[in-house]
Order: structure tokens, then sequence, then C-alpha cells
């Protein structure tokens, strides 16, 4: 394998964030930890992570906090529909922009 | 009364004016929303026919087989990798000698995977033994669907009616809905020939020897090669019966005209462009650009390609210079199946007259790349002006 | 701008309902005696949120070609924020509209070479009654108020034909206050 060019000849990529381009944009709601409910931040521990298991992006990261990629979370909502704890609350990209605009 | 829809509503528009009975499907892009509207006339009353859903595409068919042996005017449709899947079914509704119909909203096989327009899964079952024909725009769309049952129905043969993926199945555009009463006139309740009834038990298709034999009846019986050599034999004569399907269809709704070929400035042409689907139609608009600088080509659209019309096609080509074919889909390892065929019924008809076009071969929008009108004129415009290649040459290739 | 041919093209987000809009301007085109109209949105890419494209092609006879438009005459954008994403005027020919959504004042912008019509149809449709992000039926207005194509009359009866078991009222009204109070910097 590698000499005969073979990975070119088909469709091939990495795992990872940003295959389908920068899929920030599409999302219509963001996911929001609640640090208080989340198991690693609550025992300061490596423990738990689902979020980062089930995400079928990679964009929620494996450390205490979980962190969401935005560039790329495309706000399916699986993290917060798997989270144990209902510790991920999926809020409306509009009220950010709100936000956003009221700081403005 | 003209309506604005898209090219799978218009389809389905199309089954429900036939009035099926049993309609099996499974979804798949970009057929799905051709599924969608026949289930929702269904599930409404506005349909009266069995909507079964299954799991799969090959049991979708083998529901219509099943439906249509019982007697039930029946209706599928898929796509690409659903066709492919269906594939034994496909061979087994012809050898049955069923008339369904099915829809096929053509796109690229994989892999790799790919959801968008090309021709490869139809033209891939182009030797099962289905009638198929293409379709350039709505209007075609809703048309054929009404003449393909009273074809597949006449003939005992079942058709496949293909369009474009996206391009026209997601695209909307104003088409005249022919009115129920006139398809009733066109199109009356199915009578098969034969059907399956409890009372009188058969076996349909078991094990059919090579050779003749003598029935249990006494009598002498087909072996496969009588059978398949019927279906040839048979879907060769679709080609007189698509004839007659059109003065039918003309006389009660006042369209149509050639069911084989649509040709567009090929009457003094020098060169013509020869193509399926709604690339005959873009291509139009890059002969008369064509035209304006003074270069006599012309485009001719094949609707029917099985049966392939192959006199017709011949003559319509005698003394051209030469045919550009612009196709969708290949025989991997040679060349677009539809240059194959063409060359072949040159050949047959034209050989020793002196009136023999070179043919070349363009390979185009395969998985959905773009068509730029001007990418075609470019192309079609160097093959006026000698042989691009012997080979296919592919369009807006970046290799 | 040809009036005999005209090319739109509608950039908006996957749900936004752009194709519905470009559908309903089709059909009040065709009943004004347009032969050829011809959607078709951008192809495989419906996805929830995602920058998405429809062209709309309006001429007095069939169309033939339906490979989307490069040239528009007229660009409508239902978000501001595509802006940032998207090229919105690609290919835009010289003195083309650009029909925008947006909360921002019209002297905001400078696009040159061009004419732009502005209009808060996020905030104008919430008053109408819709719920907030409900923007494809406000904006036929802004189209129709920047360009006078068709009469916002035909337009009016295409939308309350269209929405006819969707609230049709509420999104005629959006439409009707986005066309009174679309900012066309004349």
């Amino acid at each position: 394998m590698g000499t005969r060019n073979y990975r070119r000849k088909t469709s091939h990529s990495e795992h990872g964030p940003g295959d389908g381009g920068r899929t920030g944009s599409w999302r219509v709601e963001r996911p929001v930890l609640d640090e208080s409910l989340c198991i690693p931040c609550k025992r300061n521990k490596e423990a738990c992570f689902i979020c980062w298991l089930y995400c079928p992006e990679i964009v929620v990261s494996r450390t205490i906090p979980p962190r969401f990629d935005l560039e790329y979370c495309k706000g399916c909502g699986i993290c917060a529909e798997e989270c144990p704890t209902k510790a991920i609350t999926m809020i409306d990209e509009a009220h950010f922009s709100e936000e956003k605009k009221a700081k403005e | 009364m003209h309506i604005i829809e898209d090219g799978n509503t218009t389809a389905a528009l199309g089954v429900k004016l036939c009035r099926a009975n049993v309609i099996a499907a499974y979804p798949i892009t970009p057929q799905t929303p051709l599924t969608e509207r026949l289930s929702e006339y269904v599930e409404s009353g506005k349909m009266k026919a069995e909507y079964i859903p299954v799991e799969s595409e090959h049991s979708a068919l083998a529901v219509c087989i099943a439906a249509s042996s019982a007697g039930a005017r029946v209706f599928t449709a898929t796509s690409a990798n659903g066709l492919l899947y269906m594939h034994e079914q496909v061979q087994w509704a012809s050898g049955a000698r069923l008339p369904i119909v099915m829809c096929v909203v053509n796109r690229a096989v994989g892999a790799p995977w790919n959801v968008w327009n090309d021709q490869q899964d139809s033209i891939s079952q182009r030797d099962t033994g289905w009638m198929q024909i293409y379709c350039a725009d709505h209007q075609q769309i809703i048309d054929t669907v009404i003449k393909a049952y009273w074809l597949a129905e006449k003939a005992s043969i079942p058709i496949m009616v293909c369009y474009d993926g996206y391009i026209l199945s997601h695209t909307t555009m104003p088409f005249d809905l022919p009115d129920q009463e006139k398809v009733d006139e066109f199109l009356p309740p199915f009578q098969p020939d034969y059907a399956l009834n409890p009372d009188e038990p058969a076996n349909l298709n078991t094990v059919t020897l090579p050779d003749v034999r003598i029935d249990t009846k006494g009598q002498l019986a087909h072996g496969y090669m009588e059978i398949r050599c019927l279906l040839q034999e048979e879907l060769r004569t679709t080609l007189q019966l698509a004839s007659e399907a059109e003065k039918r269809f003309a006389g009660i709704f006042g369209r149509g005209g050639n069911p084989y070929l649509e040709p567009y400035r090929c009457d003094d042409a020098d060169y013509v462009a020869v193509g399926l689907g709604s690339i005959t139609y873009q291509l139009r608009v890059c002969v008369d650009a064509l035209r304006k600088e003074g270069i006599k080509v012309g485009v001719m659209g094949v609707r029917y390609y099985r049966p392939f019309p192959d006199a017709v096609i011949a003559d319509a080509l005698k003394g051209k210079k030469g045919i550009i074919v612009f196709e969708k889909a290949l025989s991997y390892g040679y060349e677009g199946a539809l240059t194959s065929d063409l060359k072949s019924a040159l050949y047959e008809h034209l050989a020793g007259t002196g009136a023999l076009p070179s043919v070349q071969n363009f390979i185009v929008g395969i998985g959905g790349r773009e068509i730029h009108t001007r990418d075609l004129t470019e192309n079609f415009r160097a093959a006026t002006q000698g042989r691009v290649s012997r080979e296919p040459s592919w369009i807006g290739l970046k290799l | 701008m040809n009036k005999d041919f005209i090319q739109i093209r509608w950039h908006g987000r996957g749900g936004q309902g752009a194709i519905t809009a470009a559908k309903i301007v089709a059909g009040a085109a065709f009943v004004s005696g347009f032969a050829g109209v011809v959607t078709a949105p951008t192809f495989g890419t419906e996805r929830r949120g995602a920058p998405v494209m429809t062209s709309l092609k309006i001429s007095k006879e069939k169309i033939y070609d339906l490979s989307p438009i490069e040239t528009p005459d007229i660009v409508v954008v239902l978000d501001h924020l595509l802006l940032n994403e998207a090229d919105v005027t690609h290919g835009l020919k010289k003195d083309g509209i650009i029909v925008l959504n947006t909360p921002m004042a019209h002297e905001t912008y400078d696009f040159k070479n061009y004419r732009l019509a502005t209009a808060d149809i996020t905030a104008i449709s919430v008053e109408a009654g819709l719920p907030h992000g409900m923007v494809n039926t406000g904006i036929i207005g802004s189209l129709e108020k920047a360009t006078r194509l068709l009469g916002i009359d035909i337009l009016i009866k295409g939308i309350e034909e269209e929405f006819r078991t969707r609230k049709p009222e509420k999104n005629s009204l959006a439409a009707k206050m986005a066309y009174e109070r679309t900012e066309t910097g004349d």
C-alpha cells in the first residue's frame, strides 16, 4: 500500500471536522453546557465523556469541561440527547445573535 | 390546465391519473419526493390504491411483480443503487412479461457515494429486456408515464420512464396537467392476458428446461430459449406500438409527434449532437449559439432507447458529416453505451453508402458535475472542426 | 434589465423557504404571461441552516437551459449574515439589484455598481404575526418594490394560494408591509 497511489484513486478522507466545509454556519441551535450538572466537571476527573463519544462531527473535546468547536458544530443535538445528566441544552442561535446585537 | 410543479410531483400526478392499483417503493434520493407524493395521495384518499411500504428496492419490485401477476396495475420508482439492488427482480419482471411501470430518477452509482445526477443507473440496466424512455422536461414526464402504461400493457413488457435527478426531479416548471377523463379514454382499465386466480392454481416461471417439453395437458410447451426469443421479438415490435401510442395520444391530447427522436434544427445540419434526457434541451441553446456563428448544427434527443430505434436514427443521421454524442454514462472499458449503439445502427444501415458520418463521444456531467452551457458549446464547436479524440473525451474534468 | 428574460438568484439558509418563495414568484410570472418559468434549488444540499441558493429564470419563451444562473439580474438575500459566508454578488450584472433582509440601515452598505433594496423582513414578519424567522413571504414584497416586475397584487394572490392552509393573511400582510417599507435608496 502507498506506492500505487490507491488513496487518490478512491474517495478517501481522514476523520475529523471540516471535511464538509465550515459547517458551524448550518447550526440552528447551539449546545450549551451546565458545568454544575456535568459529571467530569463535578468530579474534576476524566469520566463519562458520552458527549465526546457520541458527537458525529468530532467537535466535542475530551477535556474538563468538554468544549464544543462551534466553527464546525452543526447543532444536531445528539450530545444533549445522550448526556446522562442533561447537562447540555440546545439554545436557539437567534438568542446569541440578539445578545450580540444588544452588546453592540 | 397548466400547473407549476417539480418533476417528481409531475410523475406522481401521472401515476395518479393512470389509476395505478398497487404502489410499492423504497425512498432514495432524488426519487424520494415522488414516493412521498404518492403515499400522500393514497393516505388522503385522493388516490384509490394500495401503497405497500417495503424494506428495500428488491422487495419493492418483488411486490410489484406479485401484484402485477395478480392483474393489478402497479408502479414503483427508484434511483441509482436502489435500481442496482433491484437488478435481479428487474430481469425477472421482463422475463415474466409483466407490464410494470417504473420511474428511474437518474443518479450516479457508488462508489464513491454520490447523490447527484448522471445516467449510469438506468444505462446499466439497458440489457434487461425492459423498454426505456428518456424525458427532457415535465410535459414529457407526465405524458410518458401515461403512454408507458398503455405500451407496457399492450406488449406485456415492463418499462422504465427515466428522467434526470435534480435537474428535472427537483426543478419546477409549468406543464399541462392532462384531464382525468381524457386519460381514462386513452388508458382503459388494465385487462391482463392472464392473472393469478386461486380457482385455477398455476406455476409461474419455475424451472424451465433448455429444450421444449410436453406439458401435463399433452401440449408442446416452450423451453427457456423460446420464451427469451419471444421477449426479444416482441420488444422489437414495441417500436411500431410506440407509433400507435403516439398517434392515439395525439388524437386525444393534441400533442406529440415522433415517439423515438426529438430533432431540433437537424434538417440542413452538417453536425448533429445526440443525447438522452435534459441535456438535449440544454444543447438546443448551444445549437442556436453556433448557428449564429454560421456553423450548421442541430441536436437530436433520443427518447426511446430500448428497444433501440436503429433504422429511424440511421435515417435521420444519413449524410451528416459528424455525430457528436454527449453522454452521462459509459460502458466502462470502452465508451458511452449510446455511442456504441449509434455506431452499430449507422454501420448496419449506412455502411458502403458513402453517407456514414464520423462519431465523437463526450462524457459530461458525471456525478452531478455542473454542465456549463458555454463548455458544451465550446466542445460542440471543436468537434465540428475535426475529431477531438478517439477515446471518449470528458468535459469539465479537472484531472 | 432585459424584461424578456430575467434571472433571479436567491440566497437563503436550508429551511428558510427560499424555494417556496421562488416558486410563488414563478407562478405569478407564469400567469402574467411569461411562458418560461423555471426554479431550481442548489442540488443535494437540503441541510437545515446551511447556505443554499435557488435559481429562478423568467422568460417570455419556454426555457431549455436548466443549468444554474451564472449572471443574475437580481439577487435576493434572505439573511444579511450570508454576506459574510457567500459571494452573493458573484456574476451579478452591472446595475443589477440586490434585495437584502437586514436589520441595518440602507446607508450602512456600499455595493458599487449595484442597486440595493433593504428591509428588516425578520422584524416585519414578526409584526405581521408570523413566527420568528419566517421571512420568505415578506421578502417577496421587497423584491417587487425593488424591481416593479409583476405587480404586488398578483404576488399577494400567489402567496395566499401557496399558504392557503398556513396563515395566508399573515403571510400576505408581511409581503404588503415589506413592500411599503422597503428602502431602495432612490
